[in-house]
């Protein structure tokens, strides 16, 4: 290698940028397998508000912890199954439209069920195109017994009996992200989570951004950087896009929506009106914004920058 | 509860954090008389310092000034499969003599009365932590004999015991709650009444308790919390009361 930039490979490419109305109809079909990962942190609610929107039907929804966003996708109708291991309202307490699915079939859903481990193992599986994972897990345990596809290996070398899970290959990840270049090269920092693993063992990937900056923004840091372009099918532009889940940097979770999430859910007909009020009846993400005045001024994140380094050699 | 659960770790342990009371105790722990603690929650943060009661274990002050943030397949993989936790701590719905866990059903599988997040990282957690340390309040209806349904293994379970298994950790060698302290016998993992709160009698716990507690010989008094640990739990860490309601 020599010191000169790497001017063929930074030659600028087709935008992948699209409106959000656009990916969610390009990539999401009925009957699909969908991810919309983040732990926490990064949750793409402007991408979920759109697919109810979309009225997409019979989804495979898979997500570590379903979050609120899940219980409004579950309540609008739109999945058939959910693939999961953690569903509640984090330091809340329950997720209802999930709990009266499950409870009493009201919508029939089904459920696929495993813990934090299996559910990374199974997206590890997924992006390393291996048919599954190995892990020392569930021993003693009634999981393997309510979820079959909950399987046993013995390890060649030392005769140890292990679990293994499938892998897990989405038809679409949605990740949102604090930043990307127009081609997708995506830079997340904060919690993680699952999102590398679940985009790379995705047929397609969707990335929503805070923020749209220049390639050279992306190769002046590229130890940031979580999904490369060339994995990415689109990107979309939607400031707040994880609202009320939260984006490090840039704004804090609303806790607030979080605890009054448990009387809204609770009552079928308030989420319903919920749905009807702050998804079916906007455009978009800035119709939602508009409708929450002072949210912007209430959860922006105060600075804590920090030191970059030296990339030099 | 949350105090003597905080008294449970030691300076300079690495500690895997469960959601609610755990996370409070390992705040207060980390305030009081262990400050080397390392925090390390599933979300992937590793040594955090929150400078706020983290809402949930997910929460953006867990990032702010912790030493490593990593994927959670690191975290599951390199951290806790790969032996690097010396404690887990968890809570439940139910818990049963052994300490299994049930966060899963109350009632059948199939057919739930009441269907409970399920096991986010617990059953692993329970699995690999070199110890764990189980934190719940008292009633029949939490410690039955036998749980509905096994999410994070204790000391034997489904016929066999943690060493028959294979499992890595020790298991629950204590459960915290909130009249006394119960603790693994070292015979056959059962738990035993080892330790009474100040004012609490046997029976107090005993009835309490959906099987024949066994109650150990002699009886350890757990000292009341000190002024500078309410102060801590009330003013500091939760004044808005959102781990203690009800405590």
């Amino acid at each position: 290698m020599t010191g000169a930039a790497p001017v063929a490979s930074g030659m600028p490419k087709a935008s992948k940028v699209v409106s959000m109305r656009d990916a969610i109809a390009r990539f999401v079909h009925d009957g699909d397998t969908v991810v919309i990962e983040g732990f926490t942190h990064l949750i793409c609610f402007a991408a979920g508000h759109e697919i109810i929107r979309q009225k997409r039907r019979d989804l495979v929804l898979c997500r570590l912890t379903p979050d609120l966003i899940i219980d409004q996708l579950l309540a609008a109708g739109c999945a058939r199954k959910l693939v999961f291991s953690w569903a509640g309202n984090p330091g809340v307490g329950s997720l209802h439209a999930f709990r009266r699915a499950v409870e009493a079939g009201n919508p029939p859903l089904e459920i696929e069920e495993y813990s934090h481990f299996g559910m990374v193992a199974r997206f590890s599986a997924g992006a390393a195109h291996l048919p599954f994972w190995p892990l020392r897990d569930y021993k003693g345990t009634d999981l393997p017994d309510s979820n079959p596809r909950i399987a046993q290996v013995t390890c060649p070398y030392t005769g140890e009996q292990l679990a293994a899970v499938p892998a897990l290959n989405p038809d679409v990840t949605i990740v949102h992200a604090q930043r990307a270049d127009a081609e997708g090269n995506t830079q997340i920092w904060g919690l993680l989570g699952v999102q590398k693993e679940a985009a790379f063992a995705s047929k397609h990937v969707i990335v929503v951004v805070e923020e749209l900056v220049d390639t050279s923004v992306v190769r002046a840091d590229p130890n940031r950087t979580l999904i490369p372009g060339m994995i990415v099918d689109a990107v979309v532009v939607e400031p707040w896009g994880a609202h009320p889940s939260y984006a490090q940097g840039h704004y804090d979770r609303d806790n607030d929506f979080y605890v009054a999430w448990e009387n809204i859910s609770r009552d079928e007909g308030s989420l319903q009106a919920y749905l009807e009020t702050y998804v079916m009846s906007v455009e978009d993400r800035a119709g939602y914004l508009a409708l929450h005045p002072g949210l912007t001024d209430r959860l922006a994140a105060r600075a804590r920058m920090c030191e970059g380094v030296n990339y030099g050699y | 509860m949350t105090v003597v659960a905080s008294r449970e770790l030691r300076d300079g342990e690495i500690v895997f954090v469960g959601i609610g009371l755990p996370n409070l105790a390992c705040n207060l722990a980390r305030a009081t008389h262990a400050p080397a603690l390392v925090l390390i929650y599933e979300s992937g943060a590793v040594g955090a310092l929150p400078e706020r009661l983290p809402v949930s274990i997910g929460d953006p002050s867990l990032v702010t000034g912790s030493l490593m943030v990593t994927g959670m397949a690191d975290i599951f993989q390199l951290f806790l499969q790969g032996g690097r936790i010396e404690v887990g701590f968890l809570g439940g719905a139910q818990i049963d003599k052994y300490g299994n866990i049930n966060t899963t059903v109350v009632g059948d599988y199939a057919k739930p009365k009441v269907r409970l997040p399920g096991s986010g990282g617990a059953a692993e957690i329970a699995t690999h932590a070199q110890r764990t340390v189980i934190i719940s309040r008292l009633s029949t209806r939490a410690f039955p004999e036998a749980v509905d349904y096994i999410t994070s293994p204790g000391n034997r379970g489904k016929g066999k015991s943690r060493r028959e298994w294979g499992m890595p950790g020790a298991g629950p060698v204590k459960v915290i709650t909130d009249r006394g302290v119960l603790c693994a016998s070292d015979v056959d993992g059962e738990m035993e009444l080892a330790a009474l709160y100040p004012g609490v009698t046997t029976e107090d716990v005993t009835s309490r308790v959906g099987w024949k507690l066994r109650v150990r010989d002699s009886l350890e008094a757990v000292a009341p919390p000190s002024a500078e640990e309410l102060r801590l739990l009330r003013e500091v860490l939760d004044p808005g009361k959102l781990y203690l309601k009800g405590s």
